[in-house]
């Protein structure tokens, strides 16, 4: 049986409303803040304690992971093996780098706590206006509470694609920062396939320039608790974000993602689309979307989308867009959010084509979830993906 | 030569408003190579005999039997009725997201045959069954159905009869929305299958458009979930000209 809840209609409410339900638009909530109002911070002391009731916080298993928010942390540097290309400059950077905070900053303690605490930040800077690829391998060995600090830069006009392939065990909380210069194309991949005792707390700030087209993907596959938090400030004219996310989240594993887009100048575009499966008694997904169109962002055109395919009972996925428009003139901006079940018109469709059911059923998720994969547009990552799915895949008894 | 036999069958589903009976009574029998036509009014029922046949859950079969060939239909699972050489084209073809139509293709030809096709014969096949339908190749590359025109997706359908080799077919609607080039063109495709396997058509339609194009050696009308008349290719030309009005005196079909 199908039980799929929808909805998608734009939406002109200004008000955000921490604690208050999923997809809340009530009259009754009390405005707090604009979403580009949130408090930002480098210094870990100046955000109050967690109590895990804030709206950034309310769907964490907080108490879990009390030593990455608040705990002293190793800002040694994090295991990172950058491949070679040419017009890819790699280098570790002090803290008092101009490049350092150029994208954002922390909006959350354990954020924080992680920019008070590295040492040194990995600063990968791409110039080549020929396609580049680089891979961050960051193989984790112990579980150790760290932090770490990583600056991605595009140059001006500069193409390419970095991936961060995060394997192994850790226990890190860390800030990305992604920058883009004017004209610029790139492709940040952050791929989560960390053993199953891990945690992994990212929160990654993108600044993008004139006419420059962000890719960002997420991909959480593999780790006890993983929280990606991806922003893209779409800060100068023509700038465009893409934000796609991928999770497959099985018994006992909490996979969440808060993200935000905010619409800063012209003729920005904006496109999020997370798609997750879930799995298995206490698999948990979060998936939070804020969407802001500022006063300065005429002419934006935004739309974002959470789908979820729930495989097996004891699951839970939440699913939150939040929508702000301060200006009247925009080309357009919507969202949707889905969790359900199998949609038995496309069993139906497969089986009577002569598809056994289990396969029918595969084909369905497997399609369900590369509709994400096949917009990475990198194939070698697009195969290792599918086959990192398919394993996921083959641990679901009976879906 | 495969014989589909349907006696008495009475199917009901389920609606806010309790159960609902919708056929009530349907007695038909195709064989391989013949073309039925199936007309009626919008809620005689027609797509509720070609899912049943399909097998579609919704459906419930109160009493009545399909057999194929003296196999019981009833008793087989959706994938069964495929693999058993019975096929539906849908009115409104399901969208996939994430498999490409290549690969859906590939699936249900290597279930359908028990065994995987020789990969360059069937590359070919593939080729050719598009460009007979006017599909562009790069089609098998994108998504099931995604993006496709009505247009698109009804000649999908065909290319699928094409490539699967079913021994009856049940085409819903297949007409419905189409332009006089596309209906042509799947009109054509019907037609070349059935003349290259033998196929049996049940073909479903609320408009005599497409009978111009596929000739039917049996027409019936479908009145309130049963049979009302039956005849040749003739029935139709009086159809057109008469519309349904004179079944529906005294009906409660809206």
């Amino acid at each position: 049986m199908s039980s799929t809840i929808e909805t998608e209609k734009p939406d002109t409410d200004k008000t955000l409303a921490p604690g208050a339900g999923a997809h809340s638009h009530g009259a009754d909530d009390v405005p707090v803040q604009t979403r580009s109002e949130r408090f930002a911070s480098a210094v870990h002391g100046d955000f109050p304690e967690v109590t895990g009731r804030e709206l950034e916080w309310r769907l964490t298993p907080v108490e879990k992971i009390r030593d990455l928010i608040d705990g002293e942390l190793d800002g040694g540097r994090f295991p990172a093996v950058v491949s070679e290309a040419a017009g890819v400059t790699t280098e570790w950077i002090g803290r008092d780098d101009a490049r350092i905070g150029s994208a954002g900053l922390a909006e959350e303690r354990a954020a924080a706590n992680a920019w008070s605490s590295f040492q040194e930040a990995l600063a990968v800077t791409l110039t080549a206006e020929e396609f580049t690829e680089v891979v961050i391998d960051r193989t984790g060995e112990d579980r150790a509470p760290r932090a770490a600090h990583t600056i991605l830069t595009a140059g001006a006009n500069a193409r390419g694609i970095v991936v961060i392939d995060n394997r192994g065990s850790a226990r890190l909380s860390e800030n990305v920062e992604v920058v883009l210069g004017d004209g610029a194309h790139l492709t940040v991949v952050s791929l989560q396939e960390w053993d199953d005792e891990s945690v992994h707390l990212s929160s990654q700030f993108a600044r993008i320039g004139r006419d420059a087209v962000l890719k960002h993907v997420v991909v959480s596959l593999g780790g006890a608790i993983v929280r990606v938090n991806p922003s893209a400030h779409l800060a100068e004219q023509g700038a465009t974000g893409e934000l796609l996310g991928l999770y497959f989240s099985d018994a006992g594993q909490h996979l969440e993602q808060r993200v935000y887009v905010n619409h800063d100048a012209p003729n920005t575009v904006s496109r999020v689309t997370y798609k997750g499966a879930l799995n298995g008694e206490g698999a948990r997904t979060v998936w939070v979307g804020d969407v802001l169109i500022g006063r300065t962002a005429p002419g934006t055109d935004s739309y974002e989308q959470n789908r979820n395919l729930v495989l097996s009972d004891g699951t839970r996925a939440d699913s939150i867009p939040n929508l702000e428009i301060e200006t009247g003139d925009i080309a357009g901006a919507g969202h949707a959010s889905a969790t359900g079940r199998f949609d038995d018109e496309q069993l139906f469709y497969l089986r009577s084509r002569g598809i056994p059911e289990q396969e029918a059923r595969r084909l369905v998720v497997l399609g369900f979830l590369l509709e994400v994969v096949q917009k990475i547009g990198q194939p070698e990552l697009e195969t290792r993906l599918l086959a990192a799915i398919e394993a996921e895949l083959a641990a679901v008894a009976v879906v | 030569m495969s014989t589909l036999e349907i006696r008495d069958l009475h199917v009901s589903i389920e609606t806010d408003q309790g159960v609902k009976q919708i056929l009530r009574g349907v007695d038909l029998t195709i064989k391989q190579g013949e073309i039925h036509a199936i007309m009626g009014p919008n809620g005689s029922g027609k797509s509720t005999l070609a899912y049943t046949i399909a097998g579609h859950p919704r459906y419930t079969v109160d009493s009545g039997s399909i057999t194929l060939d003296g196999e019981d239909v009833l008793e087989m699972s959706i994938d069964e009725r495929a693999k058993a050489g019975l096929f539906l084209a849908m009115q409104y073809p399901v969208e996939i997201p994430g498999v490409t139509v290549s690969n859906f293709l590939r699936t249900a030809k290597t279930a359908i045959d028990g065994e995987a096709p020789a990969l360059r014969g069937w590359i070919k096949e593939l080729r050719g069954s598009m460009e007979a339908m006017r599909m562009d190749t790069s089609f098998a590359e994108r998504n099931v159905n995604e993006g496709f025109s009505g247009g698109e997706k009804k000649r999908h359908e065909i290319v699928q009869l094409e490539l699967l080799k079913p021994r009856i077919a049940v085409l819903d609607e297949t007409d419905s929305g189409l332009d006089v080039d596309a209906l042509k063109v799947v009109s054509e495709g019907v037609n070349r299958v059935k003349e290259q396997t033998g196929l049996g058509v049940l073909l479903i339609t609320h408009y005599t458009r497409i009978l111009r194009y596929i000739h039917p050696d049996f027409v019936h009308v479908f009145v309130d979930g049963r049979v009302a008349e039956e005849g040749g290719a003739e029935l139709a030309e009086r159809l057109e000209n008469e519309g349904y009005d004179r079944y529906l005196t005294g009906s409660t079909v809206g």
